[in-house]
């Protein structure tokens, strides 16, 4: 019987400091098993614990995309023991990987749909897999409008910059980039927070639009009054949650919010379901 | 104990009627046999349910400050002399302070060995009462008549502070205080123990135990936001079943307790496994008694001997 | 159906003679209570006692389990490198389990044998252990097992069920694993099947009589978990909860666990421990953010999952089998059955 727990071992295969103030790093994967890879295919909006030997394990976002192969890319804020030792790893060094966890976000229901992804500090791993898997020539035509809104405290604190600014010039998507303040003279998106964006720049809704959001949970608290301003339905907000995690697989009952298990029957839910669940996340 | 209970609720009532205090902490009937379980009643209604009676064995210290709101709140709490004393450790180490608390003291007889009682039968007890000494207990297979100072908690048999230090009403009248030429039997009896022994004596202690952390939950001087045995960054103790983590946790709270501990003797009250707590904590009582003089929670102007430092305090530990 | 009889002095020997196949886990007296317990050399399961302290789901799922093992040492082709710990999957048997403890093995399952995942080292452990059941003749004051859909005499999750008759035990062999464990034991004498059905059913019956604690369920499902979750009441019966583990931990059905590493030197193992949604900790993000932060909200997760989460869920009944544990052991006498009566009678005022 597979053993849900044994991670697969993976390689450090590059290391990148993802923010201005270095409290986020991107790290790439590589798995050392041939066919660990393909036993690990995920779709956009998964998650996975990386797992540290000795150390611990962390429930993190999947950053790369499904389209991207030959590795898996994690985006990890520093923030306790398991993250800060992960931050002082090096290039080569081995670890692993367990998943992919958790269920993505509704692709076949948002075929044909115009999408709207908001995002908000360094919960943009999840978005970033989602757009790449989107604007794959394989999959842009699967759907309609795709507008973007993302915004960090400030131009170092966006993730993926280099990114961000080279969809902004496509044209098959639109992207509303935002930063809460900056002194930068030639910076050329918007300013302001998320949910004043959302309002001034996202579409109304109708019955083709969904929004999916992920963020910080303030972010997410003043973000829905706005898109509820715009005509969006319950069931039309698709929201990823976080929780405190250990087995990743539904088993430790420590993510248990009403009867939902966020690694399991999360971490994606909609607005509808969110609503009928005690507020404990 | 009819008179005192009678005292409580009268004064109780008046408490809040007054508005001088938001709620009373006190006790209710439990729902099984024996038990009796911790309230906090705040309208008059309620105060029919507070009772008094020698299965209160928890300690209500342990309630205050979460019930204390904010710097403006102010609580009534019901306290025997043990707990009372509970309370004074609090004010003197800046956990509450004293205008926050209206002390409704209660001379105390003692509170009663349930699992001593328990063990007299072999199927479930299904009731109690009591009646001046006499307890009645009964099974489904019999039914006994005890004397109650026959079947008293051990550190309760070795209280000599059963009137409260401190208090702003009495529920009762002061009883006699005990007096022993000796007041630590107990642990003098396991001091005499060899090494071996005595290390296998406390194995023994605590081989059943379950890391619930009841013990450490029920007492009231175990107030740190973050217990040692929850620290993750460094973490000092394994959170399984190895005996070297599981000794560590008792005998590191023990030590965390020295000078404070009143031997209230809710954490053995509070272990579902039956574990004498106390018997870590008793030694580090004697020592402070025999080094510094001190028993915790006795008087609100002095400071604990962990607090100070007096250049005669005994240092024969240095060799 | 079969049905052996076992005379009571013949007992001792059938038992040590499933020892050539078994490891044999059963209730013993310890110090004031009864503990489930593995039983070493010639000890014999306690088959008169009263309820034990600690359930049987420690047999299956030990408070402190070793899952994963690695070596850190870097000159080791495997380093870091993280492999399954050899587990003793080794015949078991839990000799004189009381049916709702059976009944909580079964709930349990629910949790760790499913569609998606399984729990290799519970559903190993699972897989090799035969569970011998005593139908009890006299329920105790706390055990309200009958309102649970369990009962002092259920069959569910038993692989046997005996009945004690004095001066022998009537057995209703219920699985084959149960059939393999009395021919192991040598417990041949087969007794006529529908004198012992018509027994069974008197004693069944007669025990079902003799249980006096019961609560009412009948009105949870309808209800929703918003409206239960918003009512007035939490807060009077979280006062005096004091936030230990001792209701999760005693519990059959209870199964939350923590993960942990821990390293001596060069190597590590990756272990579980119980874990307690009561305690402060247990929901913790690392960032800081607790969603669970107060003592009502946590006290309330109890009880709403074992009371109604599940229930919806699974659509299975309560996740409470009636064992009367908590209720004997919390520290402040916070009682499961008055709960479930609040929960089953609130009304939403408008």
């Amino acid at each position: 019987m597979e053993n849900p727990y044994l991670p697969y071992p993976v390689r450090i295969d590059d290391i990148e400091i993802a923010t201005e103030d270095k409290s986020l790093k991107t790290f790439k994967f590589v798995f050392l098993n041939k066919g660990d890879e393909e036993k690990f295919s995920y779709q956009a909006g998964q998650f996975a614990e990386l797992s540290i030997p000795g150390i611990g394990e962390i429930p993190i976002g999947i950053a790369s995309s499904p389209v991207e192969k030959g590795f898996v890319k994690f985006t990890v804020f520093r923030t306790g023991v398991v993250t800060s030792y992960l931050h002082n790893m090096k290039v080569g060094d081995i670890m692993g990987i367990r998943g992919p966890l958790g269920n993505w976000y509704p692709w076949d229901k948002l075929e044909n749909k115009n999408v709207v992804i908001i995002g908000g500090g360094f919960a943009f791993t999840t978005l970033r897999s989602s757009i790449i898997y989107m604007l794959d020539p394989a999959n842009r035509s699967k759907f309609k409008n795709i507008d973007v809104v993302y915004g960090a405290r400030s131009p170092g604190m966006l993730l993926y910059r280099e990114e961000l600014f080279e969809w902004e010039k496509r044209d098959d998507i639109n992207m509303h980039i935002t930063v809460d303040g900056t002194d930068d003279p030639d910076w050329k998106y918007h300013t302001g927070f998320v949910p004043q964006i959302v309002e001034q720049n996202a579409p109304k809704a109708d019955e083709d639009t969904y929004a999916i959001i992920c963020g910080p949970p303030i972010m997410i608290k003043f973000t829905q009054p706005s898109l509820t301003q715009l005509g969006y339905k319950e069931h039309q907000i698709i929201m990823s949650l976080e929780n405190r995690m250990k087995c990743g697989i539904g088993m430790c009952g420590r993510c248990n919010i009403g009867k939902e298990l966020v690694c399991k029957d999360g971490p994606v839910f909609t607005l509808e379901q969110i609503n009928q669940t005690p507020k404990e996340y | 104990m009819n008179t005192c209970i009678n005292k409580i609720r009268e004064l109780s009532l008046e408490l809040l009627e007054k508005g001088e205090v938001e709620k009373v902490i006190g006790f209710a009937n439990g729902t099984i046999p024996m038990a009796t379980s911790p309230i906090a009643v705040t309208s008059k209604q309620d105060i029919e349910k507070l009772v008094f009676n020698s299965t209160c064995g928890l300690n209500l210290a342990n309630y205050l400050k979460q019930s204390l709101k904010n710097q403006k709140s102010k609580i009534a709490v019901i306290a025997k002399g043990c707990d009372a004393r509970n309370i004074v450790t609090h004010i003197t180490e800046n956990q509450v302070r004293r205008n926050q608390v209206y002390i409704i003291g209660v001379p105390c007889n003692g509170m009663i060995d349930k699992v001593k009682i328990a063990s007299l039968f072999d199927d479930e007890i299904t009731s109690f009462s009591e009646d001046g000494d006499t307890l009645t207990v009964k099974s489904s297979l019999k039914e006994e008549q005890l004397s109650k100072k026959d079947y008293l908690r051990e550190n309760c048999s070795l209280c000599m502070h059963r009137n409260p230090a401190i208090y702003d009403a009495l529920a009762a009248d002061l009883v006699e205080e005990q007096t022993f030429d000796n007041p630590y039997p107990d642990v003098d009896k396991i001091e005499a123990m060899d090494s071996d022994t005595k290390w296998q004596y406390f194995s023994d202690l605590t081989k059943n135990c379950i890391r619930c952390y009841a013990c450490r939950n029920a007492c009231p001087i175990c107030y740190c936001p973050t217990c040692f045995v929850d620290e993750s960054g460094p973490q000092w103790v394994g959170k399984g079943q190895n005996k070297t983590d599981v000794d560590t946790f008792h005998f590191l709270r023990a030590f965390h307790c020295a000078g404070r501990c009143t031997d209230c003797g809710a954490c053995v009250e509070a272990c579902p496994m039956d574990i004498n707590v106390r018997a870590f904590t008793r030694k580090l009582n004697k020592d402070s008694f025999e080094m510094f003089g001190w028993e915790a929670g006795l008087s609100l102007s002095k400071r604990p001997p962990l607090d100070t430092y007096n250049p005669d305090d005994p240092d024969d530990f240095i060799k | 159906m079969k049905f052996i009889t076992i005379d009571k002095k013949d007992w001792a020997k059938g038992i040590e003679n499933s020892r050539e196949t078994y490891r044999l886990f059963g209730p013993v007296k310890d110090k004031n209570g009864f503990l489930i317990k593995s039983l070493e050399d010639d000890i014999l399961p306690d088959m008169d006692y009263h309820d034990s302290v600690m359930s049987a789901k420690s047999v299956l799922f030990p408070q402190t389990e070793k899952m994963l093992k690695t070596t850190l040492d870097e000159s080791q082709e495997d380093h870091h490198i993280m492999k399954r710990v050899e587990t003793d999957t080794s015949l078991r048997a839990v000799v004189g389990i009381r049916p709702y403890d059976a009944k909580a093995i079964e709930i349990v399952n629910l949790n760790f044998d499913t569609e998606d995942y399984r729990d290799p080292y519970w559903c190993d452990a699972y897989k090799a252990t035969t569970f011998i059941g005593l139908g009890i003749n006299k329920p105790g004051p706390f055990d309200f097992s009958t309102s649970t859909g369990s009962g002092p005499f259920s069959e569910e999750g038993l692989d046997v069920l005996l009945a004690d008759l004095d001066d022998k035990y009537l057995a209703k062999v219920l699985t084959d694993k149960g059939d393999t464990f009395m021919a192991t034991c040598r417990f041949e004498k087969v007794a006529d099947e529908k004198e012992s059905l018509a027994l069974f059913d008197i004693l069944r019956k007669e025990a079902e009589n003799n249980i006096v604690s019961k609560i009412d369920t009948d009105k949870l499902k309808e209800k929703t978990i918003l409206d239960l979750h918003e009512a007035p009441f939490w807060d009077d019966i979280a006062f005096s909860c004091i936030n230990c583990g001792t209701c999760t931990f005693v519990c059959p059905t209870c199964w939350c666990f923590d993960i942990q590493d821990e390293t001596k030197r060069q190597s590590s193992f990756r272990i579980r421990n119980w874990d307690t949604c009561m305690s402060p900790m247990f929901t913790i993000h690392a960032t800081g953010h607790n969603p669970r932060d107060t003592k009502t909200q946590r006290v309330r997760q109890r009880f709403m999952h074992k009371l109604k989460y599940f229930l919806d869920k699974y659509d299975q009944g309560i996740m409470c089998v009636g064992c009367g544990r908590c209720v004997k052991s919390c520290p402040v006498n916070i009682d499961i059955r008055e709960v479930c009566n609040m929960m089953n009678s609130y009304e939403k005022q408008e």
